[in-house]
């Protein structure tokens, strides 16, 4: 019970689990740590902002997912966002190229370029990044189970165009771990999923030292049913499961641990996010430091993207996202984040029209231009609530990761689908919530409008575009030398079944105009495929 | 003085056809047809329609259900509906929910869906059509079970 709730006014929880009161003063700052882990914008623990000048030196990058059809499609929604004021890319591609599939495979049949780019060749990957200049634009690469294939492709791509790799500036998602959990483009079992991710890491802190291989997602996790403090603390305790394979092989914390980055989720209550993300950037160099013993500020630095938060935005008046858009972005600023990409307001129908893009970028532009979030660092720095509520969320963070480490770790508890089937529970009850009304959602369970045709301009599908992809793969088949590809090929199973590093040969692989489809399969042979766990308890 | 024959529960299986990795919904749904009493064969992802006509069979059930997020359903649907007539299996409920268009909800019929439940359908009235349309089609073929 509350004693301090007055008579008749309710409690209120938020989703982390924590009561929220309705004033704080200093005397709840105090009881809470104070300001034990505050310090100063780029200062251990980094609470308040990597960087001591944040946005005043350099606002956050905009970076909207985009992909679509085929790799020139593609290109050409890309130049348009970079004409309009775009300073990154993001990069979609369709469900056969993330399960590691060729265009032409049977199950990969109907999801051609479907939902995002088609991409089965270094071919693909030249035309799709024809005309940008990869020094001023960073690229992000939202690939999973097939990023290794992707990252040697990028790379070998930017060397072929005359970038210097060793300066080369770029992030891949390539979170497997959390695919398990939530997005479900995995392919080989979990073991050898999480060694293709050391062997990413290992390899670019050699050769591509400022390219980030790794991007750990919360964000996913969150969708699939997680609350705010979970989303965080697990993403870390993933994040430790890469940094401890890459740690076995012998590299020191130091040289990659500043390269890790995170992705993470912006939906619902304002504030918890802000603490979230403040707590975060704390417990995060805490436990850089703490656990592994890094020196170096820049390893750790909790570097992100965040304003998306797709399970956030409604099918039901779906005009509505924008205004919620536009406050993710603002939460998004209020924390901190390197880098922003937003959800488009047609999302939950269709891939973002042009038009809808343009709206999600312009708002993100007009944060920094109108509004004035890039005049000063950490602008709720000081508020009773966010210091007290920052400090809570860490507490909490703090306690999650306990219980997993106490559970033998992250990786078991995925393996085994522990966590998949305790968010998934908390999914349920959220769904539940949401159709009783005790989860307030605006259009859908409270102030909805009848039989409004959404205005919404669905994006073509067209059949004929995917013969064309698997045409063209084809050709690059008939064209390129077949006994080196097979050569090149060998040396990825030689590599996966060895234990060594598997990078160098795929990049030769690539090189040599092996498929995304055909180095997968060899991989595939070594290691064997990921078999999904059914678990539906709490 | 005997009591009713005991109806058997409801089977159904639940299939992610395709590549689409959003489960997310699947697993919601197989939570609330457990909870309201069926039995659940859920396939996880990957699924081709082989595959869902195959386990379809093997389980004995009643209900074929897809969840469809990505957008592949009309191609996935018209591939498994003749391996479903095949397997013997066009009198059984076959459902669909995720991410259908409207424009696509008449082919989808025309396919032998009877229950389409777009993004935003209530649990419940996903349960109630089930136990509705099995009931009936029970009824229909099995009038013993009723006595």
């Amino acid at each position: 019970m509350n004693d301090r709730l007055p008579a008749g006014i309710a409690p209120v929880v938020n989703e982390s689990g924590i009561e929220i009161q309705p004033l704080y003063t200093a005397a709840d700052v105090a009881a809470s740590g104070g300001d034990a882990m505050l310090g100063r914008p780029g200062e251990f623990p980094f609470t308040r902002g990597i960087h001591p000048m944040m946005y005043r030196k350099q606002p956050w990058t905009m970076r909207q997912y985009t992909g679509f059809g085929n790799a020139a499609d593609t290109n050409a929604r890309f130049k348009y966002l970079i004409a309009n004021g775009q300073t990154g890319l993001n990069v979609a591609f369709d469900l056969p190229t993330q399960c590691g599939l060729a265009s032409d495979y049977p199950l990969a049949d109907g999801e051609v370029g479907r939902v995002c780019m088609a991409i089965d060749t270094l071919r693909d990957v030249e035309v799709a990044f024809e005309g940008i200049d990869l020094d001023r634009i960073t690229v992000s690469l939202t690939i999973n189970g097939s990023a290794s294939i992707l990252i040697a492709m990028y790379l070998a791509m930017a060397e072929r165009r005359g970038f210097d790799v060793a300066k080369l500036r770029g992030t891949a998602q390539n979170d497997i771990l959390k695919e398990f959990v939530g997005r479900g483009t995995w392919i080989y079992p979990v073991e050898p999923s999480l060694r293709f991710v050391g062997d990413t890491i290992e390899y670019c802190a050699k050769h591509a030292p400022k390219y980030s291989p790794v991007s750990v997602c919360g964000y996913h996790i969150r969708e699939s049913g997680a609350n705010p403090a979970q989303e965080m603390a697990y993403a870390f305790c993933i994040a430790c499961a890469y940094a401890d394979e890459v740690l076995k092989r012998g590299v020191p914390i130091d040289e990659f641990a500043g390269r890790l980055s995170f992705n993470f989720n912006i939906f619902g209550n304002l504030f918890e996010q802000v603490a979230k993300f403040r707590a975060g950037r704390g417990l995060w160099a805490k436990l850089v430091a703490e656990r592994y013993g890094a020196t170096k500020p820049g390893s750790m630095w909790l570097r992100m993207i965040a304003g998306g938060g797709g399970s956030g935005l409604t099918f039901e008046q779906p005009e509505l996202n924008i205004v919620r858009g536009a406050y993710y972005a603002l939460v998004s600023a209020l924390s901190g984040a390197q880098t922003m990409a937003l959800c488009c307001y047609d999302e939950a129908y269709t891939i973002p029209s042009e038009y809808a893009q343009r709206i999600s970028l312009r708002t993100m532009q007009l944060l920094i231009e109108e509004i004035g979030l890039a005049d000063t660092v950490d602008p709720l720095g000081g508020s009773y609530y966010v210091e007290t509520l920052t400090n809570r969320m860490r507490s909490e963070m703090e306690r999650i990761i306990a219980g997993v480490d106490a559970r033998g770790g992250i990786v078991g508890l995925i393996a085994s689908g522990e966590i998949q089937s305790q968010v998934s529970a908390q999914a349920y009850r959220r769904q539940r919530d949401l159709e009783s009304g005790a989860y307030r959602k605006v259009g859908v369970n409270c102030y909805r409008t009848e039989d409004e045709e959404p205005d919404v301009e669905f994006h073509p599908y067209d059949e004929a575009d995917a013969r064309a992809q698997v045409a063209r793969l084809a050709e690059v088949r008939c064209t390129r030398d077949g006994a080196a590809v097979e050569r090149a090929l060998e040396a990825v199973r030689r590599a996966a079944a060895e234990g060594s590093n598997t990078m160098p040969s795929i990049v030769e692989a690539v090189k040599a105009y092996a498929s995304v489809g055909e180095i997968t399969g060899a991989l595939v042979s070594v290691v064997g495929r990921y078999r999904e766990p059914v678990r539906f308890g709490e | 003085m005997t009591a009713a024959p005991r109806m058997r529960p409801i089977r159904v299986v639940l299939a992610k056809p395709g590549l689409d990795g959003h489960d997310q919904g699947a697993k919601v749904v197989v939570r609330a047809l457990l909870a309201a009493g069926m039995e659940v064969i859920y396939t996880g992802l990957r699924q081709t329609p082989e595959a869902v006509a195959r386990i379809a069979r093997d389980e004995d059930v009643d209900v074929i259900a897809l969840s469809s997020m990505a957008g592949s359903h009309l191609a996935f649907c018209r591939r498994l509906k003749p391996l479903l007539d095949e397997a013997g299996l066009a009198d059984k409920l076959w459902i669909i929910g995720g991410n259908l268009p409207k424009q696509d909800h008449g082919e989808l019929r025309a396919l032998g869906f009877r229950g389409i439940f777009p993004s935003s359908s209530r649990l419940d009235d996903i349960t109630a059509f089930i136990e509705r349309e099995v009931r009936g089609s029970r009824a229909a073929t099995q009038p013993e079970a009723h006595a």
